[in-house]
Order: C-alpha cells, then sequence, then structure tokens
C-alpha cells in the first residue's frame, strides 16, 4: 500500500483550507440562504470588452502570446500606471501580464524569499500570502493591525516586525477584508521606515480602482522612495468584473521583473491570449464603465454600513474594495459561532474575521457586491438575528 | 443631486427617503424637499408597480397600435393625440419619426378586446387614414428590467 503521508509535501499537508470554505459548504446544504459572502462583482463585463475577446476569436488569435504579454496589452498598461497612478513603468522590461494578480503574487513572493527569509504580512487581509510563503521556505511574520488604526500598517507595527532576515513587506491595499485604505502620508511614513534598509515591498493593489474616498488611490510605488523597493500588482478583475478571464500584471524594475518572468516562464507560459485581447479594450475604453460600477458600489456601501450601524454592529468607513468589516464584540460570540448561529437561524451567510487572521476575531466581513434589494433584505435578516440573541 | 435621486427612483420607487439619502450622502429631509419639488415640477409624474402580467393568464394582453393621421391646421398631430390617450384602454401614446405618425399600446384582457377597440374606435377617427396592428406575444424586459432571466447566482463559491 503507499503510503500517501510520507509522500505528500509537509508544508502543503500542514496548510488550512481556507476558513471561507466551510461556510460555504454548510451554507449549500440549505435553501433559502441569502450570502453576503461572495468576494467578486456581481457586475457582468462590459460588453466592449467581452466583444474584443470574441472578436480575437473570430480573427483566429488563439495562439500563445510572447511570455510577458501582448505587446499592446503592456503599453496599456504602461499608459494606465501614468495616467491613473503617476508610475512610470516601461513596457519593454518593467510589466508581465500574468494568471490573475494571483499568479504575480505567488510568483512575485517565489522570486524574492529563499528558505529562512522573513516575510511581514498585515492581518487582517486576504488569504494567500501566508502559505505562499511558507510554500517558498520563507517565515510569515504576522502584523495585527487594529480597528482603531483604521486597520493600517504604521510605521511601528512595521519597526517591530522588522528584523535582519526580514526580506519581503507585504501591502494589502485597499484591503480584503477591512475595506482600509493607505493614504500618501500613511505609506510615506513607512517608506521613511523602509529607507536604508534592503527590504523589498509587494503592493497589491487589486482593488486600486474601488476607492471612495475624495482622494484618488495612492500607488505605493508612486511614493517618494518607494518605486525601487516595490512591486505592483493588479489586475482586470475587481476594477473591470472580469474575474473568469483570469487576468492580471505585476510591475516592478527590470532587475526584479526579470526574475519573476523566469518563474511565469516555466509555470505558466504566456496568460490566456483572448483574455489579453479583451483587457486591451479594456484598458483603452472602459473608464466610464468603472466609474458608474465604482458609483454603485459607493451607494450599497454607505447602505450597507449604514444598516450595521443602525442594527447596533458598530462599522467603521470602509474607504475601499468592496467589503465592510463590522464588528461583532457587542454580542459577545466569537467570530465563528456568530456566523455559524446566524447561518442557521436567518439563512444569511457571512464570512467569520478569522478567516482573515486571528486578528479579524470580533469582526465578520460582508460583502456588497449585491443588489440593494438583496442588502437590505440581508440586513433586515441579521437585524432579526440581534434582537433575539 | 435632483438627477441622482431620479435616477435612484426609475430603479425602485420604494425606497425611502432615509435609504435614498445614505446611499446618497445627504440629509433625509434633503430628499424629501427634492422629491417634492420634482413632483411638483412635474418631472416625477408617479410611483408604480412593474408587473409580470404574463404570469397571470388571461388577464392581460397588449398591442402596439401604428395609426398614419391627417394631422389639423394649427393643431398637428395634439388633436387626435389627446383624443387618443382619453381612452382607458390606451396605455401609450407616441408621435414617430418615420413611415407612420402615432404609436399606441392598447391593453386588453384578451386579443378580441383589442382587436374591437381598434375596428370600433381607433379606425373610425376622422383623421385616422391607417392602423397596423401587433399583438405583443412575449415580454422579454419591461422598464429595464429582465422579465424571463433567472435571479440564479452563478458565481463561483471561491475562497476570497
Amino acid at each position: 500500500m503507499i503510503d500517501y503521508s510520507k509522500i505528500l509535501n509537509p508544508v502543503v499537508t500542514a496548510m488550512k483550507p481556507s476558513g471561507i470554505r466551510r461556510f460555504f459548504d454548510i451554507a449549500n446544504t440549505m435553501d433559502g440562504v441569502i450570502s453576503l459572502g461572495v468576494g467578486e462583482p456581481d457586475f457582468q463585463t462590459p460588453w466592449q470588452i467581452r466583444k474584443a475577446g470574441i472578436s480575437s476569436l473570430e480573427q483566429g488569435k488563439t495562439k500563445y502570446t510572447s511570455n510577458t504579454g501582448l505587446y499592446q496589452l503592456l503599453e496599456e498598461i504602461s499608459n494606465y500606471m501614468e495616467r491613473k497612478y503617476s508610475v512610470t513603468y516601461s513596457p519593454k522590461d518593467e510589466i508581465m501580464v500574468t494568471v490573475g494578480g494571483s499568479e504575480a503574487i505567488d510568483a512575485c513572493i517565489r522570486a524574492v524569499v529563499s528558505p529562512g527569509d522573513e516575510v511581514i504580512i498585515p492581518q487582517p487581509s486576504y488569504v494567500c500570502y501566508e502559505p505562499i510563503t511558507q510554500l517558498a521556505g520563507g517565515v510569515p511574520v504576522i502584523i495585527d493591525t487594529k480597528a482603531e488604526d483604521d486597520f493600517k500598517v504604521t510605521p511601528q507595527l512595521l519597526r517591530s516586525a522588522i528584523t535582519d532576515k526580514t526580506k519581503l513587506l507585504i501591502l494589502p491595499y485597499p484591503c480584503n477584508p477591512t475595506g482600509a485604505i493607505m493614504e500618501r502620508e500613511d505609506i510615506q511614513a513607512l517608506s521613511d521606515v523602509l529607507e536604508d534598509t534592503n527590504i523589498l515591498v509587494l503592493s497589491d493593489e487589486i482593488y486600486s480602482e474601488l476607492t471612495f474616498g475624495t482622494k484618488p488611490h495612492a500607488a505605493v510605488a508612486s511614493v517618494d522612495g518607494m518605486w525601487e523597493r516595490t512591486v505592483t500588482v493588479n489586475g482586470f478583475s475587481k476594477a473591470f468584473s472580469m474575474t473568469g478571464w483570469r487576468l492580471g500584471f505585476v510591475c516592478a524594475p527590470k532587475e526584479i521583473l526579470k526574475q519573476i518572468l523566469k518563474i511565469h516562464q516555466y509555470a505558466i507560459m504566456c496568460a490566456p491570449t483572448t483574455s489579453q485581447h479583451a483587457a486591451i479594450e479594456a484598458l483603452k475604453s472602459c473608464d466610464e464603465d468603472v466609474k458608474i460600477m465604482v458609483n454603485e458600489y459607493n451607494m450599497r456601501r454607505r447602505l450597507m454600513v449604514a444598516g450595521f450601524n443602525k442594527i447596533g454592529l458598530s462599522c467603521r468607513e470602509p474607504k475601499g474594495a468592496f467589503y465592510a468589516f463590522p464588528s461583532i464584540k457587542s454580542t459577545g460570540m466569537t467570530s465563528e459561532d456568530f456566523c455559524e448561529k446566524l447561518l442557521y437561524s436567518k439563512k444569511v451567510a457571512v464570512v467569520p474575521g478569522t478567516a482573515f487572521g486571528n486578528s479579524g476575531e470580533g469582526f465578520i466581513r460582508v460583502s456588497y457586491c449585491y443588489s440593494t434589494e438583496h442588502i437590505k433584505e440581508a440586513l433586515s435578516r441579521i437585524e432579526e438575528f440581534i434582537k433575539e440573541i | 443631486m435632483k438627477y441622482e435621486i431620479l435616477k435612484l427612483l426609475a430603479r425602485n420607487a420604494r425606497l425611502s427617503s432615509e435609504e435614498i439619502g445614505t446611499m446618497l450622502d445627504i440629509a433625509p429631509e434633503k430628499v424629501d424637499a427634492a422629491i417634492k419639488e420634482l413632483e411638483h415640477d412635474g418631472l416625477l409624474r408617479g410611483y408604480k408597480a412593474l408587473v409580470d402580467w404574463d404570469k397571470l393568464d388571461g388577464a392581460y394582453v397588449s398591442a402596439i397600435i401604428e395609426l398614419n393621421v391627417v394631422p389639423k391646421a394649427g393643431l398637428g398631430f395634439e388633436e387626435v393625440a389627446k383624443k387618443i390617450m382619453s381612452y382607458r384602454e390606451v396605455e401609450s401614446v407616441y408621435l414617430m419619426s418615420g413611415v407612420y405618425d402615432l404609436n399606441v399600446v392598447v391593453k386588453g384582457k384578451t386579443l378580441q378586446d383589442i382587436a374591437w377597440f381598434v375596428a370600433r374606435e381607433l379606425s373610425t377617427i376622422d383623421s385616422v387614414t391607417s392602423t397596423t396592428t401587433h399583438f405583443v406575444m412575449r415580454r422579454y424586459k419591461e422598464m429595464d428590467v429582465e422579465l424571463v432571466s433567472s435571479d440564479e447566482d452563478d458565481r463561483g463559491q471561491l475562497w476570497i
């Protein structure tokens, strides 16, 4: 008999499955469940983007592209980064098209981290940074961001986590699940801490289009002193409602990009060709579509935040992404307990904050990628739940 | 602000002033005042339910009637349009560009109702020179709402 336990990679077998998964599994066995759990847009990909994809298929453009991606797309990305975020990356050797932002994160961490290197990961945050670091033999150093700091990485938090083994800092802003953003001055303060170190930054800016303040999104690489040490990850999924097209990109100084490219070259070869043709159209002509979607998210966001505060679950204003992160501490329940009871008694699926790190305890993540009617119904069920406990 | 309020109400007339205020980040009293003004100025003409009558057998059929009309000197199409819109069977009346003049949507309980109405009422109006009746067979989308799509959420359940 083959003994799988001796074959499989212990780093992988020790990985915890995502905490979100468990709730979907329970919800799936029940009828009439309404969810606030989904982390992707409910909008269709704008028609002209789909049309560009279809048209590329009709023209038979179904071969591999170059490893880094279609040159026209690289140029459009370069323009976009300049136009939107005032950062300059050359389409020649500083940009690469990837299979979603996810591949970019994976390839970047693998290109940078050697066994024993420390990677600073702020939490609560998206679930992938820790396991990918571990796979690369790196050591995750978790810093717990706090509600009273609006879930930002402060210079104090960063300083306390840096050792002589620190190789990489992850900056996941705008943040899933907290909705936190880092303003230019917040990033500048971190830049001052990092000055004269050899620490790189992986800035996951996949939600960069979805910010709701008066100031535009501040790209980490656009802050003084950051460009040379920053790998910027972004993509098409959230901004252009293109999740299923699996398309992202990574921008970095050419010395770094060269190494990331090798991993991409061997593991992936190139991002999907049809999606690349569609993405050119997205960057060229969809600013207006993005604006309409962002405006819609903004209205739902306000509705949701006001709703939770009215119910008595205090909810800070999320300034980015499409999640709110209300506190459930007033109920005295743990996050897991709250979510499970809410699901069983009112058939509303939300995600416990602990799915995004221990510091998510006392919070739940709710997505507003739903119609206002759906959000209102969910809120009214949650209100009933709170009244009954 | 008024335009934003109109857009929201056009999508869902049951939103409360408080909800509209929250969504647009303005005080509910301001929303109330704006709605009053919009009603007074005649921009907001009513609040009606969007009913999928096809789900109720025998309750509703409709037809689009194309009318050719001889306009009256000094009055144009106003006089005949006013006469036509006064019938309770008539849902809407539009003056059209192109090969015919008036587009009239007529509703009834049966095809027969509509046929009689066109024959007895519309086609006998003096200035009406011809009518072409198109019965509506299926309504796919009405007032921005898809009537035939399923509400199922087809998003995959991912670990994100």
